[in-house]
């Protein structure tokens, strides 16, 4: 007998705006659930072609299911300077700032972008909903805060190729637009505001819209996009890029400190390689009195990025009678780390990097043994057998384009 | 001119193997010099922008063999090496089509469509290949040992291949003996029945030789293509972002990057031997370079037949080389494109179009074109194989063009009444009519056609003959015997004049491992 069947389906998980599109292009109906919403794990078989359009041509993600976060009023700096860790005293109108925010242990929450719409207007993005946190921390503060996650949709457009793509659709030009900062413009009339972000580590844009205009910014971007290589991608496509680009991702590389049953799983910035983040000489800030304790004693421990040595990786393979087994998607399972046989840290993500052709990871590893050039072990399974594989701790951001931060000339 | 007076070595083309061996010996510490005849570094792996808007990796066009440590090695990520997926290979036929992609679900449904026996003895196959690739892997990338009055390394050579050989299971050996030996049909046979399927799988056995799939030998050159692997993957074929040039031009960033040297439009003339020791070029306008060594990236017939006098040389090496078979056999068309080919079989756009579409309905088809090559014409319906690198990489050509690059077989160099204007035109007409044959609207699509005989690969590349591996990879000069039996290990019989071609072990394509290995034994012995 042979049949033919249609694909339908039901789900219980929210469909975003996109969803009509993104569904019927998704050849291979993967998908995982991203803060309740059904989310493309990768669009064709496999998942090849969509990483190699972030890093050579453009690749075209869903973002909506991002928290996302308004807050309005003569207060509202005040109150994202108390919240976040970055300064936001110096952030322009029409600047992002990427930061962590944190509990008053100084331990990490969350971790996201605050937006400066208008002089007294921020858009806040999320991994999980700050609601609740960011209200109860504006007692006395003359703000509206609005949850704006579902009032607001996104698309994500990331590689070499997606400023050309935007100028294409865009009333205005893209060129002069600098590493996060964000304008407004339209696409055909439709008011859209484009950041020059991403989770990809490259050139590339996250475009904001209304709910109601998602599927015709979809199908101008596709339509625009065709020539220039535009190719819906899934999350497992950004998972390699995000790792390529050195970025956490949190329940992966960190616990947030609200849902962390105890205390050694908590991160503090220091802990997460964002130092760099948190603004000690700014006023009073949620954590600040911790944070500048723990500056002062250090936490003991260090996120860095690892690349796992191939010879020695090879070997281990070679002597099973194996090729080298890399793995084809990033892995998010802890791995120790070893130094003289006593464990020293855990790897929380890896990859293959197709691009930089080395197998790398972002690891938790004690301080004393995270100087860059540092050797360590890293354990790997090689059939069912435990071996230690040589690792060096090595800089992030493991890929690291010029054209991430540069404007045409 | 040169920025110095004397190199320690001077490399004769800048081929991706004459690059790859520079780059190796700079980062050894060495000064050295590059000199490239043409206006552009590359050789066979160069990208050129033929028609405005339209860029052709103009003979050389996917990547797969390039060696992992020698990727690693020059960090060639780094210097620009992007290599995209080939995702997979369709086979157009008059009312059907065949199509092989990454997925093995897919393929195996695919394949069952024609042949459910065949289905399943795919899903062994490549299995028993790759096992197959990794027996012989370490056989080629040993610097092919010396038989005759061997020395002591190349005693332990032999000695470590030979345990290797004893260390292969029955049935690696088994295949490996066949694939030694028999031709690709009659291995193929063994395993499968669906005839267009067998026919592309042979089609890999006859890219770059003078053979048909029915000629003994032609399955080494399948096992040949089957070593390729990107990322631990075996069988899987790239495509540079920017064409195979890009490839070039990242190992030449590597050299410079370790201080080599290089120019462009230096031909060199002759090698400089004093008392049976080279030392040094002459270039055609007449300018002199010293230098402790020389190495020639050129085929065997230019090292030694061009680049040296004949008289300077041993007279049964120079017979060796003589008889060394460089036939040419294929051509290259380049097309710039409208807009994309329509497959009747598949008709619009689509995955089939990001991958290789191989004109090989069957071993007939193969086997004919080969006969009209053998006897002296192009093929009216010839073997092809295709890729639009537009499609996986746009900057290729304008927006919403394309560019189409033609593998085409047969095509002799030794065609009836020579080769000329004539006939490279009909040459040109009898591929697209094999194209239109299965995508109909490519005769109305075609801007631009670039096509390139044998005689043009040899006059613009130095391809002797036109031969895209520098000499056929057939048994008789493979391994030990490549080019020459005692001159396999990249040394020569002139002493400080080394080879590093693809005319050197383990041969043709873009693997970089002649240059590496032949950069490996200057190193090992200076």
């Amino acid at each position: 007998m042979i049949y033919e069947n249609k694909f339908t389906a039901n789900t219980q998980l929210k469909l975003s705006p996109f969803f009509e599109r993104t569904s019927k292009l998704n050849e291979s109906q993967e998908w995982r659930r991203w803060a309740g919403y059904l989310a493309a794990t990768s669009y064709e078989l496999t998942h090849e072609n969509e990483y190699f359009a972030i890093r050579t041509k453009a690749a075209l993600l869903d973002i909506t299911p991002l928290k996302k976060y308004i807050v309005e009023g003569p207060d509202s700096q005040l109150l994202l300077d108390r919240l976040v860790t970055r300064n936001i005293a110096i952030c322009k109108v029409g600047q992002v700032m990427y930061t962590p925010w944190c509990d008053e242990h100084g331990k990490v929450i969350d971790d996201g972008t605050v937006q400066r719409l208008s002089e007294n207007k921020f858009r806040i993005t999320s991994a999980e909903p700050n609601l609740e946190w960011i209200e109860s921390n504006s007692t006395g503060m003359d703000v509206i805060i609005k949850d704006d996650s579902y009032s607001t949709a996104s698309l994500a457009l990331q590689g070499p190729n997606s400023r050309a793509i935007l100028n294409s659709t865009s009333s205005k030009s893209l060129d002069s637009l600098k590493f996060f900062w964000m304008m407004d413009t339209t696409f055909d009339n439709i008011p859209v505001t484009i950041s020059r972000t991403g989770y990809t580590g490259d050139l590339g844009y996250e475009i904001w819209m209304d709910p109601n205009d998602a599927l015709t910014v979809w199908d101008i971007l596709i339509d625009k996009g065709k020539t220039f290589g535009i190719t819906p991608t899934g999350l497992h496509a950004l998972d390699i890029a995000r790792i390529e680009a050195g970025l956490i991702l949190l329940d992966v590389d960190y616990i947030s400190t609200r849902h962390a049953l105890i205390e050694s799983r908590k991160s503090s910035p220091y802990d997460l390689g964002l130092g760099w983040a948190v603004k000690l000489k700014k006023r009073d800030f949620i954590g600040k009195a911790s944070l500048l304790e723990e500056l002062d004693h250090g936490s003991g421990w260090s996120f860095v990025g690892i690349e796992i040595e191939w010879p020695e990786f090879e070997k281990h393979y070679k002597d099973a009678g194996l090729a080298p087994g890399l793995p084809s998607t990033a892995w998010r399972t802890s791995t120790p780390l070893y130094n003289n046989n006593e464990q020293v840290g855990y790897a929380t993500s890896g990859t293959w990097s197709p691009i930089l052709k080395r197998y790398i990871a972002l690891a938790h590893v004690k301080s004393k043994y995270a100087k860059e050039g540092s050797e360590l072990m890293f354990e790997l399974k090689v059939e069912h057998f435990r071996k230690l594989t040589k690792a060096t701790v090595v800089k992030t951001p493991f890929f690291n384009p010029e054209r991430k931060r540069s404007c045409p000339k | 001119m040169s920025k110095i007076k004397k190199y320690d070595a001077i490399v004769i083309g800048g081929g991706h193997n004459g690059l790859t061996a520079a780059a190796y010996l700079g980062r050894a510490g060495k000064k050295v010099l590059v000199l490239e005849r043409r206006h552009v570094l590359g050789g066979a792996a160069v990208t050129e922008e033929v028609f405005p808007g339209f860029k052709f990796s103009v003979c050389s066009y996917v990547v797969s063999l390039m060696k992992s440590n020698v990727m690693r090695e020059l960090m060639l990520p780094k210097f620009g090496l992007e290599l995209l997926p080939l995702e997979s290979t369709m086979t157009p036929l008059d009312n059907d089509y065949l199509i092989r992609t990454a997925d093995s679900d897919q393929t195996y449904r695919e394949i069952a469509r024609h042949s459910k026996k065949d289905a399943e003895n795919y899903m062994r196959f490549g299995p028993a290949m790759g096992q197959i690739g990794m027996a012989v892997r370490p056989i080629l990338e040993t610097i092919a040992p010396n038989p005759i009055r061997p020395s002591l390394s190349d005693i332990s050579a032999t000695k470590k291949i030979l345990d290797h050989v004893k260390s292969l299971t029955s049935k690696q050996f088994e295949y490996l003996t066949k694939l030694m030996t028999m031709s690709s049909a009659d291995f193929l046979d063994e395993w499968f029945e669906y005839e267009p399927l067998k026919a592309t799988m042979s089609a890999s056995g006859i890219i770059g030789t003078f053979m048909g799939p029915r000629s003994p030998g032609s399955a080494y050159v399948m096992l040949h293509h089957y070593m390729g692997d990107i990322d631990g993957a075996y069988r899987s074929w790239g495509f540079q972002r920017g064409g195979t040039g890009a490839v070039s031009m990242a190992i030449a960033r590597a050299a410079e990057h370790f201080g080599v040297d290089m120019m462009t439009e230096a031909s060199v003339e002759k090698v400089i031997v004093k008392n049976g020791r080279a030392v040094g070029v002459a270039l055609e306008n007449g300018d002199e370079y010293n230098s402790n060594i020389v190495i020639s990236g050129l085929d065997p017939k230019l090292t030694f037949l061009k680049m040296l006098d004949e008289v300077d040389l041993p007279s049964d090496f120079v017979t060796a080389i003589k008889n060394f078979r460089i036939r040419g056999s294929s051509g290259k068309v380049n097309l710039a494109l409208d807009a994309l080919p329509n497959f009747t079989c598949l008709p619009g756009d689509g995955h089939h179009l990001r991958g290789a579409i191989s004109i090989s309905p069957s071993y007939d088809h193969l086997e004919k074109a080969y006969d009209d090559a053998k006897y002296g014409d192009f093929s009216e319906a010839p073997f092809m194989d295709i890729i639009l690198p537009s499609v996986l990489d746009p900057d290729m050509a304008p927006p919403g063009k394309h560019v189409m690059s033609c593998f085409v077989q047969y095509a002799p160099y030794d065609i009836n009444g020579g080769w000329n204007d004539q006939k490279r035109e009909d040459f040109g007409d009898a591929v697209i009519n094999t194209i239109a044959r299965y995508a109909p609207n490519i005769k109305d699509i075609i801007l631009h056609r670039q096509i390139l005989t044998p005689a043009d690969l040899e006059s613009t590349f130095g391809l002797t003959e036109g031969n895209i591996f520098h000499g056929e990879l057939t048994l008789q000069q493979l391994f030990s015997l490549r080019p020459a039996v005692k001159w396999a290990d990249y040394t020569t019989p002139i002493k400080n004049y080394f080879q590093c071609g693809s005319g050197t072990h383990p041969g043709g394509g873009i693997t970089g491992s002649p240059g590496e290995m032949a950069a490996k034994k200057i190193l090992g012995t200076w």
